[in-house]
């Protein structure tokens, strides 16, 4: 689990944030303004492939990708 | 009256707060036509003042040209004052398909559709000629009407960082299941006045089997050795597959656009971009100007010529004095200024010194990159540039800005 979050976590930094920016596992992505609504596309993408996972796209939605640790969540929901 | 009280204050209130923000858009009223000397109003009431122009989109000085004007007369004259109908009911004439022929050799496509505007081609190019099924990546800074276009569009839609060629085969990697895939570029990015690197981008696009789009309407006419665009610049003339571009900044300055490229990608927007379909398409006074604008660029390089060393002497002037300019050789001039107020103490000192240039700041540009946006045009006399660059000479003295750092003007004024 950590090891996903820190994975996803270093997607996010390397995709989306252009300066010096902290990002916890808890930083507001979508509503704070980091990842903007036509990003998500890519961020499902990355997930989808690296995990080998179909994440619906009614599931795939701003709240749901809010966070590193609210993405965690989702990935791992369809793991199982 | 379903305009009640409640309404009109719900929009006051919206209003004001822009206001408040600074962020409200205040037009000021040119009695003059367009030209490196102008007569402007403002505020509304005030009397005129004379001042040179260095934020037209005027690259060529094509405006208010005689020749140009005399053209458009003569389209008045001979091919009416509107059509009242959209192109494919009773609103194609002679010379609608005649500058789209024009269009299409000068640009060196296969084949061009006029639109009312590059907006609306950019609004209505994706639609027509992608799916669902489709991707579109484009790069993070294309233009405002490009992204609306992309909304518009069912197809994916993802972006790579600003003209970073690795992020963008990493995206084009990540897509390349797609039924077709689009790689979107403005040509000449309008705020940075840095150019696409559209050779590396054909390169990529050949290797990846996607399509590349660039929307040149700050490079058409100018840039290249025969102002071209962008394409002609990059060497990739013949590999580009759709160009959008504007008849309202080099190419004469009045209204227009269009979309050029592979046949089949034209004829698409033909049948199916809701721009065109829905909409008149240019008036055929200005089609009669656009098309003398061509003959004239056709016939010689003397504007772009005379554009690039106006350019250059404008770039050098500013870096001489210790200004800090965006890099590039194009004729847009960014001069940074990173503090938002500071920008709009230095356009309203400017224009007290006869310099009509306009400071740019977030949320038109990124945080902390307030600007002072200047263009420059072949309508300009190096006396104009003279001046222009005492003018801020004399400005960037009293805010202390000459010969200073990003990090020393932030910790002046802040970010």
């Amino acid at each position: 689990m950590e090891d996903m979050k820190e994975i996803i976590k270093a997607y996010v930094i390397n995709e989306y944030v252009e300066d010096d920016s902290e990002i916890t596992y808890d930083t507001p992505l979508i509503s704070g303004g980091i990842v903007d609504s036509f990003s998500m596309v890519s961020l499902k993408r990355f997930l989808e492939n690296k995990y080998k996972i179909s994440i619906p796209d009614d599931k795939a939605t701003p709240e749901a990708f809010d966070s590193v640790n609210k993405i965690c969540s989702l990935v791992n929901e369809y793991l199982k | 009256m379903a305009y009640s009280n409640k309404v009109r204050g719900s929009y006051q209130e919206i209003l004001t707060g822009m206001k408040d923000a600074g962020l409200l858009k205040v037009e000021r009223y040119i009695h003059s036509a367009q030209a490196a000397d102008i007569e402007v109003e403002f505020p509304e009431g005030a009397s005129l003042k004379k001042v040179i122009n260095i934020c037209a989109n005027n690259y060529l000085g094509l405006s208010s040209h005689p020749e140009v004007v005399k053209a458009a007369h003569a389209g008045l004259d001979s091919h009416g004052y509107g059509m009242s109908s959209v192109r494919f009911i009773c609103g194609t004439q002679d010379i609608h398909r005649k500058l789209e022929k024009m269009v299409t050799e000068f640009l060196g496509t296969e084949d061009t559709i006029l639109f009312p505007s590059c907006m609306d081609a950019n609004a209505g190019v994706f639609e027509a000629v992608l799916t669902k099924d489709d991707v579109m990546i484009s790069d993070r800074l294309v233009h405002a009407s490009i992204v609306d276009g992309i909304r518009l569009c069912s197809a994916m839609h993802d972006t790579f960082k600003h003209s970073d060629m690795a992020h963008l085969e990493e995206k084009l990697q990540l897509h390349n299941d797609k039924r077709l895939k689009m790689v979107i570029t403005d040509g000449v990015f309008s705020m940075d006045g840095d150019t696409a690197k559209l050779d590396q981008m054909a390169d990529l696009c050949d290797k990846y089997d996607a399509m590349l789009f660039c929307d040149d309407s700050h490079a058409s006419g100018f840039i290249g050795k025969t102002g071209r665009g962008t394409h002609e610049k990059c060497g990739v003339m013949g590999r580009m597959d759709i160009i959008t571009t504007t008849f309202g900044k080099g190419l004469g300055g009045a209204s227009g656009g269009c979309v050029s490229g592979r046949k089949e990608l034209v004829e698409m927007c033909r049948q199916k971009a809701r721009p065109y379909l829905f909409s008149n398409t240019i008036a055929p006074p200005v089609v009669a100007g656009v098309i003398k604008v061509l003959e004239i660029l056709s016939a010689t390089t003397e504007r772009r010529d005379k554009l690039e060393k106006n350019t250059k002497f404008w770039r050098e002037g500013l870096t001489d004095m210790g200004l800090i300019i965006k890099e590039g050789d194009t004729p847009i001039v960014p001069v940074m200024l990173f503090n938002a107020k500071l920008s709009q103490d230095v356009s309203r000192d400017l224009y007290e010194e006869g310099i009509y240039a306009i400071g740019f700041f977030f949320p038109v540009v990124p945080q902390s990159q307030a600007r002072i946006r200047t263009q420059i045009s072949a309508g300009h006399e190096i006396h104009h540039l003279e001046k222009a660059l005492d003018a801020f000479k004399k400005v960037g003295k009293k805010y202390n800005i000459l010969g200073k750092s990003k990090q020393e003007i932030i910790e002046m004024y802040g970010m």
